[in-house]
């Protein structure tokens, strides 16, 4: 097999790993933005989450209840994000803001008190880890020539949370555009005073978008806690709920599209890391913050209108007065 | 039949301070709950805070950093937008500063050190000119752009002191020594001119700087043309356009002078004390000032009173310690939080209540 070929394989497996976090924060961030609340929390609740998660997994050596942690503790705060935007009719944006901040601090100095390892939980056994799967002949099959390859070395071996973010995808695309769930969710986004007319609950169906949002958020907290690394450390989302939310601009807040620009933010992580200290004939080295600058570049050239127009939900970021007479 | 508004001391005094107390109660319960006692850990803040020369010259050097962050974000909200990249424009601030400083050593320091000054301003605000101009004619979301910008600008300031600003032959990622004609003088050496002792702080001449800014923004709001402009696109763009303001140009204008503030807050951190610049310099100041903006109510006085209120908290957090190690210096990243959450999100969850508990007491009619 050309090595070439080796080469590509080995940057979209690290690919879809790394993307990952990314797809699940976006989704969550989807959910959340086409019910018409802003969220720029989502970094802040993946943090708690794999905060829940590292401490949950390091007590009770099992990874579906640092899960089921991740998701309470991010539930939690995608509660309070609620409360303050949909309940008190509070700035959106500050209120995410202030999700992040609180997370940051509180991991920090939480997971300190109680581990007692400068903020890191302590280093988890593998049974008390999301591992990786091999899939059926993933071994034999890497004789067929090409297809065996890639179905040994990308799409086999990955975690159970890998495999259930691909299949969030096409779910979260059924949900929203073929149930009536998800009609009333785009609807109370675009024009909730409609939805209040037709005398849905307008607070109902934000809430239940809102805390779609942080069950999703907690997964990726898990993800990166528990199934990608073996514990939680301090500032361990560094910046990925930043780098989805700007997927989630890219994706034009639609959920394949999402998928596509996720693979493609992990795709340039992956390339960021592979090329430190390589030089390219005729370019020489590539600065790595290059690389790591084009996710938030690329954003900025997509809202300047440049590559097609970015138009995010109409109600997005307005609390619902219900008008009294 | 409506009430009669409550007055400017309950709107303005109390309700921002039960804003607050809601903050430190949430505070002392995280406190309780790593098992230290949260009375405890407040006496030993305050009085490494201000109980000696050496704790208040650290508080004011620490304040003076977050009146810059918070007039920054305080200036963009009077015209209605929220500028979340003061971090961002506080490093290229730091940038602006290490550029002339270091490109122009020749000069005598009178003229060196203003465009030392000018630099850290200028190039806040040109960071901020691209989400700006984006936000007043494309209608791209300051917000995001400036969240994008604030990463680039952290990318950036990597990139040039690993490569092409990085001094030669040291490890760290920081630029040459600044000429002395560069640097502020430290408040314990301008004290020394008039034959007072003060213990060494980092407390420095931009803490003058920092106070003459907040007067300065005060006078720009409230008393001027342009002020007028900026608070009426704030409070109704569409007003202000047949008022005959054009809300694009102003939105440029209000972050720019942001933007430029924002920058300013390198002249503590870069010509004050490091004289070099050095990466990561502004630890999260950007971001305080959003919790002392909003903890100020956008208005200069309460800025300075907030950025005072966080820099005991960052000086008394880092006493609080060494005192007792459970509780980590991000106890003061825990408040700051609680702080956005209260005064900002949740500004209005009291509000109501203590209007309508003054209008019973006051004996005024209660509207329906």
């Amino acid at each position: 097999m050309s090595e070439a070929f080796q080469i590509i394989l080995l940057a979209v497996d690290s690919a879809i790993r790394l993307s990952v976090p990314l797809l699940f924060a976006c989704l969550a961030g989807l959910y959340s933005e086409r019910a018409g609340v802003v969220d720029i929390g989502l970094e802040g609740k993946m943090l708690i989450g794999a905060f829940a998660a590292g401490a949950t997994a390091s007590l009770v050596p099992n990874p579906w209840m640092g899960l089921l942690a991740a998701v309470l503790a991010s539930v939690l705060f995608a509660l309070v994000h609620g409360f303050a935007s949909i309940t008190q009719r509070g700035n959106q944006i500050v209120a995410g803001v202030a999700i992040n901040v609180l997370a940051s601090g509180l991991t920090a100095i939480l997971g300190n008190a109680w581990f007692n390892q400068g903020g890191r939980t302590p280093q988890l056994p593998s049974g008390a880890r999301f591992n990786e799967i091999v899939l059926p002949f993933a071994e034999s099959a890497r004789a067929i020539p090409v297809f065996g390859a890639i179905y040994a070395e990308v799409i086999s071996g990955h975690s159970v949370l890998v495999y259930g973010a691909l299949a969030l995808v096409p779910l979260t695309w059924f949900i929203l555009y073929r149930t009536r769930w998800g009609l009333r969710l785009r609807a109370v986004g675009e024009n909730p005073a409609a939805v209040d007319t037709a005398g849905l609950s307008v607070t109902a169906l934000r809430y239940s978008a809102v805390i779609m949002a942080g069950i999703l958020c907690g997964f990726g907290g898990a993800y990166l806690a528990i199934a990608q690394s073996a514990g939680f450390i301090t500032d361990m989302t560094a910046g990925k709920g930043f780098i989805a939310l700007a997927a989630l601009i890219f994706a034009k807040w639609r959920p394949v599209p999402a998928l596509g620009a996720c693979f493609l933010f992990g795709l340039l992580d992956a390339v960021a890391l592979r090329i430190q200290g390589v030089s390219f004939p005729g370019i020489g080295q590539v600065p790595v913050q290059a690389i790591q600058a084009l996710p938030y570049l690329l954003t900025v050239v997509l809202l300047a209108g440049f590559i097609g127009k970015a138009t995010p939900p109409r109600a997005v970021g307005v609390p619902y007065l219900k008008e009294r007479s | 039949m409506s009430a009669r508004p409550a007055p400017l001391w309950l709107t303005a005094g109390v309700v921002p301070l039960v804003n607050v107390a809601a903050a430190f109660l949430a505070a002392g319960l995280v406190i309780a709950l790593i098992g230290e006692n949260p009375l405890e850990a407040l006496q030993i803040m305050l009085r490494g805070a201000l109980g000696s020369q050496y704790g208040l010259g650290y508080t004011l050097y620490y304040t003076t950093s977050f009146i810059f962050t918070g007039l920054a974000v305080a200036v963009a909200f009077h015209a209605g937008h929220f500028n979340i990249g003061g971090e961002g424009q506080a490093l290229m601030g730091g940038l602006g500063a290490a550029l002339v400083a270091l490109s122009l050593p020749f000069l005598p320091w009178p003229i060196l050190l203003p465009l030392c000054v000018l630099g850290a301003a200028l190039a806040g605000a040109a960071w901020v000119l691209i989400p700006a101009y984006l936000q007043a004619y494309r209608g791209s979301h300051i917000v995001i752009t400036t969240i994008m910008f604030n990463f680039l600008a952290a990318t950036l300031l990597v990139y040039l002191l690993v490569g092409p600003m990085k001094m030669a032959g040291s490890m760290a990622p920081e630029t040459a020594r600044f000429v002395p004609g560069a640097t502020l003088p430290l408040m314990n050496q301008m004290a020394a001119w008039f034959g007072l002792t003060l213990t060494r702080t980092p407390l420095n001449l931009s803490f003058v700087f920092a106070i003459l800014a907040a007067i300065m923004v005060w006078v720009l709001i409230w008393r001027t043309r342009l002020g007028y402009a900026i608070r009426t696109v704030g409070a109704n763009p569409d007003a202000a356009v047949y008022a005959g303001i054009s809300p694009a140009r102003i939105t440029v204008i209000a972050l720019l002078i942001s933007g430029g503030l924002a920058g300013l807050m390198a002249t503590n951190e870069i010509l004050g004390v490091q004289g070099r610049l050095i990466n990561e310099f502004t630890a999260g100041a950007g971001f305080v000032g959003i919790a002392v903006a909003l903890m100020g109510r956008g208005h200069p006085f309460g800025i300075v009173l907030a950025a005072l209120l966080f820099g005991v908290l960052y000086q008394g957090g880092a006493e609080l310690a060494f005192d007792k190690p459970k509780i980590t210096r991000e106890m003061i990243i825990v408040i700051q939080g609680f702080v956005i959450l209260f005064a900002g999100a949740l500004e209005m969850m009291f509000a109501d209540r203590i209007a309508s508990l003054y209008q019973r007491f006051a004996g005024q009619p209660v509207s329906a």
